[in-house]
């Protein structure tokens, strides 16, 4: 009973949406107030409905109701409640109706605290976002409906792949569309801003919120995603480009270009029209992403084919809201005249710099994950895009948006002259290249890649504390202190955002640079020597968990006859799905981690184990979720929660520009 | 339960994972290039993962042919030759320039250069310089105005 409830609601969720596409866009095109005002109750219905809908799936995976298709397909009664739940999203239909719920939930978040927003370009918005709704609902309902019944229901179901039960899967699907659906409130307003015909300082003010919350799920989601690639997939690698990795990364890449170019508009009234196009091409990405992961066309050109339906649909909704909106910017975009002048070195200068970076990194990314399908398509080759191009293609652009950072945070709007702004950071770049140098003549290897990363590492991070000691201004220390207690979240956000960057940068470098690797047969007892370590394998026996069977090794791992560690690396086996996984073993530290893996018993009767020494592997993760705090900070700014009229209300204490 | 026994054991069987020790060669050296050719090859068998992480049976055969020619004495391109006369060029992670892969490695640098020039006329159109201001116009003074005070 509950399940059919979930499904008429998510039916009528589904024409309210349709109700919210025409009735407010009608109402503001003919200023009717009523029919304008129509826009709200509805978002917040739809959202309700949708959302009861989502329970119902919930309630149906909790309860088990086999007889139910997709819990049959995605769900065992032995599995742990926190797997029942994500297993919710962890299929293709569930992780849809994921989406749309969130689709929704912007959309009624918007219609709540949208009260400052003049009446037509809100109904727009809110409009806009309803019909990226209906496009969603019609697909769910007709190609992958979550509420289809079995005739006969089995005694039981066929479990989630092993790989999602874990905790940092479970999380990272909501987070990630989190990010991918926020964007959808960057487009809503540009399409709406395009209709309306203006983009000005307060249309900026509105857009950045959304795409800074849409930027901080983002990289959390990403940041999961790479840190369970890391523990789960027993080698320690943190990132593949891999196409469903890049359909993540590219809205990521484009949203982080948005948030500055929308800055430039709220300041400055510039770079407009590039602000609006952004705003499309980052949703406009997320739908892509949702199309490469959905359609699996880039993993596997067969995989497109066997479900042809769900891939062409993906297809032409991007078709329509892509197209669509491009069409309408091609049209409107001229009348979308900057007014703000600036001389070449300045802010906006350095802004445009971060936006050429940000975008083109995106296209590089972008073309080296369609570059398969376009070869087979058009060039009837096949051919693989690997990690060597993205490496050697993509890495000089974060190499260059680094180096380019900390001048260009510090650079004054309008006009700036560069060996004024460079004054409190010459300090930082002598200490980033002695550190460089330091590393340089310590390393062992030849790998210019450490150097290069402790450069702009501290670079980075040194540049935003600079720039935050700027901010306090001049005098004694003490007022100096309680200034920087004072500042602005947006500024604390900034320089966090920032350090973040240059945290992962570093880390990522020395990951890289110098992990070591050791794979060998190891007897029971003997142990052996990887870099300075002593690993010993002490026992291997068999463990039965709630729903898997495990071959569970106990090493030891000691430094100078001391004990560091004693890890168990785990080989596991879920019967159920028929799927064996590797369960790595690691000593998290600051400096490194100690990452081991058992591996299969030999002829001789040893047991294959392979260790990894990575070191600063967790300054990756660490960077992501200062950068996330950094947007969060910013975030909570409270100038983006009063009225815009009342920024002149601001702290003083912010040294002259 | 006897049933789950069997279901294991098979699964043992067949489950090869990446990279084990019998497989590797004894000379430290030759095991470095190998493993380094491990990373240049696809595994045909699996979703974008190279021979070095893939757990498939064919990437095991594949790693195994690596280290038979590494030990043989062929060099890096003769390896990868082999490979790709067999499987197509998909095999290799990496595309090779040639033809119209050209695109695909110059499609970065030339977009950099032309969205390079597009911000940099940009950036001289905005130069108080170069550009008259547009002041604004009473209309745009009182709407603005309107905005900010909502």
């Amino acid at each position: 009973m509950i399940i059919e409830l979930g499904h008429f609601a998510l039916i009528l969720a589904a024409v309210v949406a349709c109700v919210q596409t025409v009735v407010p866009l009608v109402g503001a095109h003919n200023r009717w107030t009523g029919w304008m005002a129509l826009a709200q109750p509805a978002a917040t219905a739809q959202f309700v409905l949708v959302a009861a809908s989502f329970f119902a799936l919930t309630y149906a995976f909790v309860t088990s109701d086999f007889s139910l298709r997709l819990v049959t397909l995605n769900s065992h009664t032995l599995k742990p409640m926190i797997y029942k739940v994500s297993g919710v999203w962890g299929n293709h239909e569930g992780s849809l109706l994921l989406w749309v719920m969130i689709l929704a939930g912007f959309g009624a978040s918007a219609a709540w605290f949208g009260q400052g927003l003049p009446a037509t370009l809100r109904a727009r918005v809110l409009a806009v976002q309803a019909s990226v709704s209906v496009a969603f609902y019609a697909f769910i309902l007709f190609t992958s409906n979550p509420f289809l019944r079995l005739e006969t229901p089995p005694m039981n179901g066929q479990d989630l792949n092993p790989l999602l039960q874990d905790p940092g899967l479970a999380f990272h699907p909501p987070f990630l569309y989190l990010g991918y659906v926020g964007l959808s409130m960057a487009f809503s307003f540009a399409v709406a801003a395009l209709i309306e015909g203006r983009v000005d300082a307060a249309w900026g003010r509105w857009v950045r919120p959304w795409t800074l919350a849409a930027w901080v799920f983002l990289t959390i989601g990403i940041a999961l995603g790479s840190w369970w690639a890391y523990y789960e997939l027993g080698w320690g690698g943190f990132w593949f480009w891999d196409p469903v990795e890049n359909a993540s990364f590219m809205p990521w890449l484009l949203a982080a270009a948005l948030l500055h170019s929308a800055i430039v508009v709220e300041k400055r009234e510039a770079l407009k029209s590039w602000t609006v196009l952004l705003a499309i091409l980052a949703f406009g990405f997320s739908l892509i992403g949702t199309f490469i992961v959905r359609s699996g066309v880039l993993t596997s050109v067969h995989a497109f084919a066997n479900d042809p339906d769900r891939g062409v649909l993906i297809l032409l909704i991007l078709a329509i809201f892509l197209g669509g909106a491009l069409t309408l910017y091609a049209f409107r975009a001229g009348s979308l005249e900057a007014r703000g002048v600036f001389s070449m070195v300045s802010r906006e200068s350095a802004l445009v710099v971060n936006n050429v970076l940000l975008a083109v990194s995106c296209f590089v990314v972008f073309i080296g994950t369609i570059w398969p399908l376009v070869a087979e398509m058009v060039f009837q080759r096949v051919v693989s895009v690997g990690p060597h191009f993205f490496d050697a293609i993509f890495t000089p652009f974060m190499v260059a948006l680094a180096a380019v950072l900390p001048l260009g945070a510090l650079l004054p709007w309008k006009r700036a002259k560069v060996d004024r702004a460079m004054q409190p950071l010459w300090g930082i770049l002598a200490l980033s290249i002695a550190g460089g140098a330091l590393v340089w003549s310590l390393q062992t290897g030849k790998s210019i890649l450490a150097p290069l990363g402790f450069i702009l590492g501290i670079w980075v991070v040194g540049g935003a504390l600079a720039e935050l000691v700027t901010r306090t201004g001049r005098g004694p220390l003490s007022s100096r202190l309680q200034r920087l207690t004072r500042l602005p979240g947006a500024d604390w956000g900034k320089a966090l955002a920032h350090s973040g960057l240059g945290v992962t940068t570093l880390g990522i470098a020395v990951l890289i640079a110098w992990k070591v690797e050791d794979i060998r047969v190891a007897q029971i007892g003997q142990g052996y020597d990887v870099s300075g370590y002593e690993i010993t394998l002490r026992d291997v026996s068999e463990v039965e968990g709630p729903n898997y069977l495990s071959t569970m090794a106990t090493i030891d791992i000691a430094r100078d006859d001391r004990l560091v560690a004693t890890l168990q690396p785990e080989k596991r086996i879920y019967p159920v799905a028929g799927m064996p996984t590797t369960e790595a073993a690691i000593d998290n530290g600051v400096f490194r981690d100690l990452y081991l893996v058992i591996g299969d018993q030999q002829a001789n009767g040893g047991w294959a184990v392979r260790t990894y020494i990575k070191p600063l592997a967790n300054w990756i993760w660490a960077g992501c979720m200062i950068m996330a705090l950094g947007g969060f900070l910013s975030l909570m700014d409270r100038r983006h929660r009063v009225a815009a009229g009342a920024r002149k209300a601001t702290p003083q204490g912010v040294p002259a520009e | 339960m006897r049933v789950l026994v069997f279901l294991c054991a098979m699964l043992v069987a067949s489950a090869a994972w990446a990279l084990d020790p019998s497989e590797m060669l004894p000379d430290a050296a030759q095991e470095q290039r190998a493993r380094a050719l491990d990373h240049e090859l696809r595994c045909v068998q699996c979703q974008s993962e190279t021979i070095a992480s893939s757990n498939a049976d064919w990437a095991r055969d594949a790693r195994r042919a690596v280290r038979e020619q590494v030990a043989a004495g062929k060099t890096d391109p003769e390896i990868k030759a082999f490979f790709v006369a067999r499987y197509g060029e998909g095999v290799l992670m990496t595309p090779s320039t040639g033809g119209m892969n050209l695109i695909l490695w110059i499609a970065g640098p030339v977009m950099l250069l032309i969205a390079g020039v597009a911000g940099a006329s940009y950036i001289r159109r905005r130069d108080p310089a170069q550009a008259t201001e547009a002041p604004l116009s009473a209309g745009d003074e009182a709407r603005l105005r309107e905005i900010l005070d909502e």
